[in-house]
């Protein structure tokens, strides 16, 4: 009865998670209302376009957010344990250990003064008491699991005489050393090209299939999405649109919005003809329309979209809009 | 197979970033010669009780006979040549000149070196730190820069006293806020860089973020500045010695030496502190010279590929 809540309880569920930015400006809140949950091993693909505080939700969930932002509001509840009421020592431990990031320029996060053997085993040391060989053990075989030839010579050098996809994989490694329950994948592959990013794409999916991590993919590339995860939400302007498993929510789009921005990707039209696109722009978070932040550039929009939309279920995703796109069959990819 | 392995190895492990600046730093030939130059006098100074020919502060050495004689002259005694000449209290210039250079050698080396551990502990505190902390010790340092150095100098020497200590007080209380601010805005561009977002996810403690992370990274900048600042430094101490305010008459620094042969300028005793001024000028000279060209080979936007 223990051991069969223990295998369903979510690695991490976010509920109700809103982070505010005071600026002088005005109150941007680049995260609202997000709930979401994530079970162990499970993909999840957290899409949208730059600005819809798709990265922000995994700052947010890292207790990362600088001033003047702040999580305002919400729970984050990894294995049940709620995060936000964390002291900041409590969060530090946190970091890097049970929960781990990887960014999306490979080129800026491994430091450039310092060698690989040095920024890997100090991520054990800020975690763990082990010995100092222990720990380049360790780190060898973090290297060897994300498929980096030679090893030990490759922990002796710098950062510069590593590769893009390379030192991405070196992030990765990082990443996973100290086998965290949670990785947040902001955008990793954005920056590689598309051979290094599919071999990295396999490799992340073995590994989590293999270990058990969970994994947040934070991406806008919808075709990462559909080889990679198993559920995914469509954020926009701050709020989840769209929720579902992939099959569902990329082959049939119910939101105008995730309809849009599947109709948007280029291998969809046919050639010789314009391409898609939503019309309009993003509005900015300080000055969002009344109710239905996609109202003004949405197809479907009648008047009772002055009103925020509730999160609710069709056929078996979660959509917030008032007025669905109808099944269409003919969308499947 | 041996071979294809070396001589794919060999370009890789060519251009370590130390091998990159040594072949920038020596690609001038003024850089080159102003390092030999300053190599010549921290030499000078650091070993001047075997190089000198005399103990210029042995009172006892001295001979009143051999006071205010000129270049190349023979001690009354016929044992020692004054290759400089002799000030008033018939004091080697040569000797006095040794010495005088170590003094203002480690005057200007010593202060620039607490001014830049302060300076640079608290800027990189406070480009990390933000906020309040923040504003306020970089207000404390825009004051600081508001005046001149030396009438800050001058005021602290007046209230303080004479002496070695008291002068390095001075010097770092004037230049400090040189390295905290460039610290700060150092540090301020690295922290937005992903690697230090990076080492903030992995959980590392704020004090290793700084040190491991901030700090090598900001260092470049402020290696140009100190060299230069060492430079400004011996200026300033020979200036505040030269005005009377600066080191005690028993140990003479080179701005003392050329205050002591100034009354004798206009009789045409004019090596009492035309050399000590010689010796000021090449030491400053070679080192804006090396400081110069570090600051070239460091700044990224400086570099021609």
């Amino acid at each position: 009865m223990l051991e069969e809540k223990k295998a369903t309880q979510a690695t991490l569920s976010v509920e109700g998670l809103t982070t505010e930015f005071h600026t002088r400006a005005g109150v941007a809140t680049a995260v609202n209302e997000v709930s979401f949950s994530v079970m162990p091993g499970q993909i999840m693909g957290l899409v949208g376009e730059s600005g819809s505080g798709k990265s922000m939700t995994g700052y947010s969930i890292m207790g990362l957010i600088d001033a003047p932002g702040k999580v305002v509001s919400g729970k984050i509840l990894l294995k049940g344990q709620d995060l936000r009421a964390m002291s900041a020592e409590q969060m530090r431990q946190v970091r890097g250990d049970r929960i781990a990031m990887i960014f999306q320029d490979p080129m800026m996060t491994l430091n450039p003064v310092l060698r690989i053997d040095t920024q890997m085993t100090e991520a054990i040391f800020a975690h763990h008491k082990v010995s100092k060989s222990a720990a380049m053990e360790m780190a060898r075989d973090a290297l060897v699991r994300v498929g980096i030839p030679s090893p030990d010579e490759r922990l002796m050098s710098y950062p510069h005489q590593f590769s893009g996809g390379m030192r991405q994989r070196v992030a990765i490694a990082i990443a996973l050393l100290n086998k965290p329950d949670l990785i947040i994948c902001d955008e990793p592959t954005t920056a590689l090209d598309v051979t290094i990013q599919g071999q990295i794409l396999f490799e992340m999916q073995k590994l989590c299939r293999e270990s058990g991590t969970s994994l947040i993919w934070i991406t806008h590339d919808l075709s990462v999405i559909a080889g990679l995860a198993d559920t995914v939400s469509v954020m926009y302007a701050g709020r989840i649109v769209e929720s579902g498993t992939v099959e569902q929510v990329l082959n049939q789009p119910r939101h105008p919005y995730t309809y849009g921005l599947i109709a948007s990707a280029p291998s969809r039209n046919p050639r010789g003809q314009a391409l898609h696109q939503i019309p309009g722009i993003t509005p900015s978070l300080l000055s969002l329309p009344v109710g239905c932040a996609f109202r003004e550039r949405c197809s479907q929009a009648q008047d009772d979209c002055a009103n925020v939309p509730a999160l609710h279920e069709i056929d078996g995703r979660a959509v917030r809009c008032f007025h669905p796109v109808p099944f269409e069959s003919e969308l499947i990819a | 197979m041996t071979t294809t392995v070396q001589k794919l190895a060999a370009p890789f492990k060519a251009d370590t970033p130390f091998r990159r600046f040594n072949r920038q730093f020596f690609e001038s030939k003024i850089a080159t010669t102003g390092l030999v130059l300053l190599a010549l006098i921290l030499l000078a100074a650091l070993f001047a009780p075997w190089i000198s020919p005399q103990n210029p502060y042995d009172l006892g050495n001295l001979d009143v006979m051999d006071s205010r004689l000129e270049p190349g002259q023979m001690s009354a005694d016929g044992k020692l040549r004054f290759l400089m000449g002799t000030d008033e209290q018939g004091r080697d210039m040569l000797s006095a000149i040794i010495y005088g250079l170590r003094i203002s050698v480690m005057v200007g080396v010593s202060s620039t070196v607490i001014a830049l551990v302060f300076g640079l502990t608290l800027g990189l505190f406070a480009g990390y730190a933000g906020g309040k902390i923040e504003s306020l010790i970089m207000r404390i340092a825009d004051i600081q820069l508001s005046f001149p150095p030396i009438l800050i100098a001058l005021i602290l020497l007046a209230l303080s006293g004479q002496g070695v200590g008291k002068i390095i007080i001075a010097l770092v209380a004037v230049q400090w806020a040189y390295y905290a601010r460039t610290a700060r805005s150092a540090a301020l561009v690295e922290r937005k860089k992903e690697y230090v977002e990076a080492a903030m996810g992995l959980g590392l403690s704020p004090t290793r973020i700084i040190l491991r992370h901030l700090l090598p990274n900001c260092l470049p900048p402020l290696i140009v500045i100190a060299a230069l600042q060492v430079a400004s430094a011996i200026s300033l101490e020979a200036t505040l010695s030269f005005l009377g305010l600066g080191l005690p008459v028993t140990e003479p620094s080179l701005g003392l030496l050329i205050a002591n042969g100034f009354q004798y300028l206009l009789s045409g005793k004019y090596w009492i502190s035309f050399f000590p001024g010689i010796a000021l000028l090449v030491t400053v000279v070679s080192i804006n010279l090396v400081a110069d060209q570090l600051r070239d080979v460091l700044n990224p936007r400086l570099q021609t590929q």
